[in-house]
C-alpha cells in the first residue's frame, strides 16, 4: 500500500531530516508513529500525500511513485489532518470549510449531503455551522479539520496529533471512529504523543528518532521496552508502569476492567 | 509562603460579541500564590477565556459583554493598563505562532527584555540562562519558520520566562511536546514555583502528565466552575467526575476499585501511589 525505499530527505537548507527510511505500511492497518520532537514524524507523513518528495529514494502509494503524481491526485486517496489546525482552516464558515473538499472532488450532490450530515453530527459541530472556524476554541478547530478531511472518505487517512485539545468523550469518539475506518478497510496513520490514547488503540508502532526509524512492533512490545522508550522520548502508558511496578511479568491487562480483575486476584491470593 | 486571593474573580461573566452564548457565567474564584493551579474541562468550556480575562486580553483585545471583576495581584484588570498587567503576568499562548515574530530565537527572547530598558549585559545573561534551561541554545540564530512546533513552543516560553513574571499562565503548554520533554517541562515549572515562588496556572487536558505537580485542580464545565480543590479531593471515589475529563489511568483504576469496596489510605492521583497501595 505505502512503501518507502531508501528514502532520504534534506531540507532546502541542506539539513538531513529523514535518513535511509525503509518502511511498508500494509493496506487496512492502523499504524502509529511516535518519537521525540524533531524526530521527523511529520516530514515522513508529508511524503505520503506528496507534500514533500524524497531527495533520494522512492515513496510508492499503491505502486505509484509519488514523484509522478501531483498533490491534488494524491489527496483524493490520502487525507491529512494537520497538527496545527490554523494551517488547515481557511473558509468563512464551518459549513464551507467541510464542503470545500467535497465540492472540489466533484462528488454528486446526494453523496455530498450524506457525508456532510454524517461528519457534522459525528463531531458535534451542528451549532457552529455558520460561524467562522477561526472563532472556535482550539479543540473545536481540530474537530472541524477532522470533519473536513473525513468527509471525502479517503482511503488513507493521516492524523497528526488528533487528540490535542480533545476531551475524554471526544477521544473516545475518535477512537471508535478510527476502529470503524479500520473495519471499512481504510488505512490509518496516526502521529501522537498521547500514549494513553495509543494504548487504547493498540496500533502497530513505528518509533523514530533523529530522522531514523528505530524500531517497529506491536504496542505491548514497544511500550514495554524501557531503553527504546527513553531513546525516542516516550513515557510508557500508566497501565504498564503500574503493573510492572507491582511485579506483573507476563501479558499486560488491556482495559480498566481487566486491570481491576488482575488486582483483585492479587489481593485474594 | 502561599497567599490567598492572588487572583480573584468576583461574579464575573463574559460573552464574546462574535458568539451567542455566555462563555463564562458568574465565576467566583480565588487562586493562591506560590502554587501550581491546573485548569481542566471539556473543549469550549471557557478555559482559554478565563486565562484571557486574567491577562487582560479580555476586555482589551476581545470585545464583548463584561460583568463583575477580575483582580490580579491587587489590580483591577478592567481598568488596568496593559503595561501594569504585563509586569506581573506572563502568558504563553496555546499556539506559539501567535507569539513568536522576530527573525531569530535570540532576538525574540530579547524583545520583551529590551522593552524593560535593562542593560545589554543583563539582557544577554538572561537570554543565555533561559536558552540553556529550555535546551534551545543551539537554536539561537534560527528563524521561527525553521523551528519544529515543539521548538516554537519552547521559544515562546523562553520569551515570557526571561521577563521573570510573578504569575505565569500557560495554555496547554505540553500539547506539542513529546512526553519526556513534557515531563522535563513540568519539572521546570515545579522548580520555578517551589524555588522561585512563581505562581503558575496551567490549562491542560493531559492530566496524566501534570497532576503530580498540581497543588490545586479547577474544573470548568459549560462556563461554570464545578470543582476547585486539591487533586486528591477532586478525585475522591465518593465524588462524581464529569465524563469529559481525561482522568489519569491510575486514578480511574483507584476509583473503580474503591467503588468495589477495596480499601485505600487516600485517593490515588499517580502511578507511584497506586503501586504502593496495591503492594500493601
Amino acid at each position: 500500500m505505502i512503501k518507502f525505499e531508501n528514502v532520504n530527505y534534506n531540507h532546502p537548507d541542506g539539513t538531513n531530516a529523514l535518513n535511509d527510511i525503509n518502511l511498508e505500511i500494509p493496506e487496512n492497518s492502523i499504524t502509529a508513529i511516535v518519537g521525540n520532537n524533531g524526530a521527523g514524524k511529520t516530514t515522513l507523513v508529508k511524503h505520503i500525500n506528496g507534500l514533500l518528495k524524497p531527495t533520494t529514494g522512492t515513496v510508492r502509494i499503491k505502486n505509484e511513485d509519488t514523484r509522478k503524481s501531483s498533490v491534488a491526485e494524491l489527496s483524493r486517496n490520502v487525507g491529512m489532518v494537520f497538527q496545527n489546525a490554523n494551517h488547515q482552516l481557511f473558509a468563512d464558515t464551518v459549513k464551507n470549510e467541510i464542503l470545500f473538499g467535497l465540492n472540489n472532488f466533484r462528488f454528486n450532490e446526494e453523496f455530498i449531503k450524506e457525508r456532510y450530515d454524517f461528519v457534522i453530527e459525528l463531531f458535534k459541530l451542528k451549532k457552529y455551522e455558520s460561524i467562522s472556524p477561526l472563532k472556535l476554541s482550539g479543540g473545536e478547530k481540530k474537530r472541524v479539520c477532522l470533519a473536513s478531511v473525513l468527509a471525502w472518505n479517503p482511503e488513507i487517512l493521516i492524523l497528526d496529533e488528533p487528540t490535542v485539545g480533545q476531551d475524554e468523550l471526544q477521544k473516545t469518539v475518535l477512537l471508535e471512529f478510527i476502529n470503524q475506518l479500520h473495519i471499512n478497510k481504510k488505512t490509518v496513520i496516526v502521529i501522537s504523543h498521547d500514549i494513553e490514547f495509543l494504548w487504547r488503540l493498540q496500533p502497530n508502532i513505528v518509533t523514530m528518532s533523529g530522522g531514523n526509524i528505530v524500531e517497529i512492533g506491536n504496542s505491548e512490545k514497544i511500550f514495554r521496552n524501557e531503553e527504546l522508550m527513553n531513546k525516542v522520548g516516550i513515557i510508557p502508558p500508566q497501565i504498564i508502569k503500574i503493573f510492572e511496578g507491582i511485579g506483573i511479568k507476563d501479558e499486560m491487562p488491556l482495559s480498566l476492567e481487566d486491570s481491576c480483575t488482575v488486582i483483585k486476584n492479587l489481593r485474594n491470593s | 509562603m502561599s497567599v490567598k486571593d492572588l487572583i480573584r474573580f468576583n461574579d464575573f461573566s463574559f460573552k464574546y460579541n462574535s458568539r451567542n452564548d455566555k462563555v463564562l457565567e458568574n465565576i467566583n474564584l480565588s487562586i493562591n500564590s506560590n502554587e501550581i493551579t491546573v485548569l481542566a474541562g471539556p473543549t469550549g468550556c471557557g478555559k482559554s477565556t478565563l486565562l484571557r480575562a486574567i491577562v487582560g486580553l479580555i476586555p482589551n483585545m476581545y470585545e464583548g459583554e463584561y460583568t463583575g471583576e477580575v483582580i490580579v495581584d491587587g489590580i483591577k484588570i478592567k481598568d488596568a493598563e496593559i503595561k501594569e498587567i504585563a509586569k506581573r503576568v506572563g502568558f504563553v499562548f496555546q499556539n506559539p505562532e501567535n507569539q513568536i515574530f522576530m527573525f531569530s530565537v535570540e532576538r525574540d527572547i530579547a524583545f520583551g527584555l529590551e522593552n524593560l530598558s535593562l542593560e545589554q549585559e543583563i539582557i544577554k545573561k538572561r537570554i543565555n540562562e533561559i536558552m540553556e534551561t529550555l535546551n534551545i541554545t543551539h537554536l539561537a540564530k534560527k528563524a521561527p519558520h525553521e523551528l519544529s512546533d515543539g521548538q516554537k513552543q519552547r521559544t515562546a516560553l523562553a520569551g515570557v520566562l526571561a521577563m521573570q513574571p510573578k504569575i505565569l499562565i500557560l495554555d496547554e503548554p505540553t500539547s506539542l511536546l513529546d512526553p519526556k520533554t513534557a515531563t522535563e517541562f513540568m519539572e521546570l515549572m515545579n522548580k520555578l514555583c517551589k524555588e522561585k515562588g512563581m505562581s503558575i496556572i496551567i490549562v491542560e487536558h493531559r492530566l496524566d502528565l501534570v497532576l503530580k505537580y498540581a497543588d490545586k485542580l479547577i474544573i470548568l464545565s459549560n462556563g461554570k466552575i464545578i470543582s476547585n480543590d486539591t487533586p486528591e479531593n477532586v478525585f475522591d471515589y465518593k465524588k462524581d467526575v464529569i465524563p469529559e475529563l481525561s482522568i489519569p489511568f491510575s486514578t480511574k483504576l483507584y476509583r473503580e476499585l474503591a467503588n468495589n469496596s477495596m480499601k485505600f489510605s487516600k485517593p490515588v492521583t499517580g502511578v507511584e501511589d497506586m503501586i504502593k497501595e496495591v503492594k500493601k
